[in-house]
């Protein structure tokens, strides 16, 4: 192969999956008398984070209840029993601290 | 993500700010770019209670918004065309790249971050080619799946796609049957975790000798055209097969590795070993030719011999320097190995991990206050999973395993000019046959 000839070499890349959308769930009007709850992912302090949150929302929108919870295992892993509890339970999620 | 989509749940998402781009991949490959994110400066860990509300009372570092007020609009404000628009992504790799030349393409290969910036073999069909003639295997057929972080998606890939990866590795195709059971294992050598992890290879059986591999002097540097071309050819496989290993993308290793030029890649020093091969311990026949994948390799220790007087507290200090989440696998020159028999009578690998095991030790609360065993242990502990749930009701000072028993793990390598041995911090994960990817 001289240096100025063209030559034909393969791609390394592997095969992604395709990838197809899923749409989001319909947001609140408004989250006065809702239940939020702040899911501690329980990873590097997100714990004492969310309940800065938790004292935000007391001071400036006491309306909204909010629950603490923090997910059954580690972030890694998903977590059905926790998110069926919110389904039922709860109106909104915020979930930290992910990085 | 699963919270919104699948259950219907209106979800906020707190990230901290070097996340940004990984948060933004994550989303779109999950078909969900429009989540709602808001992000806060980094570190949260370590932080008192006062700084991080002040991060809370403060804007987005990304966006300059206030923080609050992105997280209620991220929950109120309703859907709009954008967020509902059907999105598909029809996304495929080319077979061949587009001819030029030589010059032309070693700087295509590395702007498109191919490769692991030392020069590579250009991948031309006729050295794909040789390098398929070493396997049985049909060019097409899947060999696996991988990724670079749980959260990510897989990655599918072939033995053609394996032998692209190989060649630019400057592997010589007989060493192909390894290369593809290492990227058989599925395990990422390139792995995207921010605590800068390698991997570690270790190969057993007569492949060994077949394909000249080292497992004496120099094994574990850069003394053999095996040892280091196979495991080059697999950080190159781990990163392209798995999507990328793209700084602040879809690598996030604070510090970096060096192990991950060549992922220390050996032989095991069967012959000189006094104990059974590591393929033999996994199942394997001593006749079987096997390569074993580690990863998560960051820390070693080391020392010189065993002295006789205080060997095992030398030893234990070794173990308690590890980091609790991250076991240890001890590679010995054989004339360590041998010296453990002598100094403890371990007459067997089991028997040495056993005595590991058992002199691994912490003060329960030292040993609960890891960070990592925070993050990922302590978890699993408080929802019951074992042993970690009974050692969590032991009494603070009370001695606790850092590791457990199946974590530990011992190779014999070296050519005995002196006793040296390390410990390697790694986990396992599997060993895979050679002979079945020939």
């Amino acid at each position: 192969m001289a240096g100025g000839d063209k030559i034909t070499v393969l791609n390394p890349m592997g095969y992604p999956p395709t990838v197809t959308h899923k749409p989001l769930a319909p947001r609140l009007e408004t989250l006065d008398g809702k239940t939020v709850y702040l899911v501690d992912c329980r990873f590097d302090d997100a714990d004492i984070f969310l309940k800065q949150v938790q004292a935000w929302f007391a001071e400036h929108m006491p309306g909204v209840r909010t629950v603490f919870k923090p997910i059954s295992s580690v972030y890694t892993r998903d977590d059905p029993a926790t998110w069926e509890e919110i389904q039922a339970k709860g109106d909104a999620a915020i979930i930290g601290v992910g990085h | 993500m699963t919270i919104d989509h699948k259950y219907g749940v209106p979800t906020v998402a707190f990230h901290t700010q070097p996340f940004e781009r990984v948060v933004r991949s994550v989303t779109q490959l999950n078909g969900m770019p429009r989540m709602r994110q808001v992000f806060v400066p980094q570190p949260v860990m370590g932080k008192t209670p006062q700084q991080l509300r002040a991060y809370i009372d403060g804007t987005d570092p990304i966006t300059g918004r206030p923080v609050m007020q992105e997280v209620i609009e991220g929950l109120t404000m309703p859907l709009d065309d954008e967020d509902l628009k059907q999105i598909t992504f029809e996304r495929s790799t080319p077979r061949l790249v587009e001819p030029d030349t030589e010059e032309n393409l070693h700087r295509l290969f590395q702007d498109n971050l191919w490769t692991d910036y030392l020069p590579i073999i250009l991948p031309t069909e006729e050295r794909v080619a040789a390098m398929l003639a070493h396997t049985s295997r049909k060019p097409d057929e899947v060999v696996g799946h991988m990724r670079a972080t749980h959260f990510r998606e897989y990655w599918e890939y072939t033995v053609e796609k394996v032998a692209v990866n190989a060649v630019m590795a400057g592997a010589k195709p007989e060493y192909f049957p390894v290369i593809l059971a290492l990227a058989a294992t599925g395990a990422s050598a390139r792995g995207s975790t921010t605590s800068s992890a390698a991997a570690m290879v270790v190969v057993n059986g007569p492949v060994r000798h077949e394909l000249g591999m080292n497992a004496g002097i120099g094994a574990m540097g850069p003394y053999s055209h095996a040892n280091a071309t196979i495991g080059r050819a697999y950080g190159l496989l781990s990163q392209n097969l798995q999507g990328g290993s793209v700084p602040g993308l879809t690598y996030m290793g604070s510090q970096g590795n060096n192990y991950a030029y060549t992922n220390v890649t050996f032989a095991e020093n069967e012959e000189r070993s006094p104990w059974e091969p590591f393929h033999v311990q996994h199942g394997f026949k001593p006749t079987d030719s096997t390569v074993s994948a580690f990863t998560g390799c960051r820390s070693t220790s080391f020392t010189l011999g065993l002295r006789e007087k205080h060997w095992r507290e030398h030893t234990r200090h070794m173990l308690l320097g590890m980091d609790a989440h991250n076991p240890p696998t001890l590679l010995l020159d054989p004339l360590t190995a041998q010296q453990f028999i002598d100094r403890g009578g371990f007459t067997s690998k089991e028997k040495l991990i056993d005595w590991l095991y058992d002199n691994a030790r912490l003060p329960a609360s030292e040993y609960w206050d890891y960070q990592l065993i925070q993050n990922y242990i302590y978890p699993r502990a408080t929802f019951g999973e074992e042993p970690w749930a009974s050692q969590l009701k032991v009494l603070s000072e009370e001695l606790i395993p850092m590791f457990r028993r199946e974590d530990i793990h011992v190779v014999v390598v070296g050519g005995e000019t002196n006793g040296y041995w390390r410990i390697m911090g790694c986990n396992y994960q599997k060993t895979i046959s050679v002979d079945e990817w020939r």
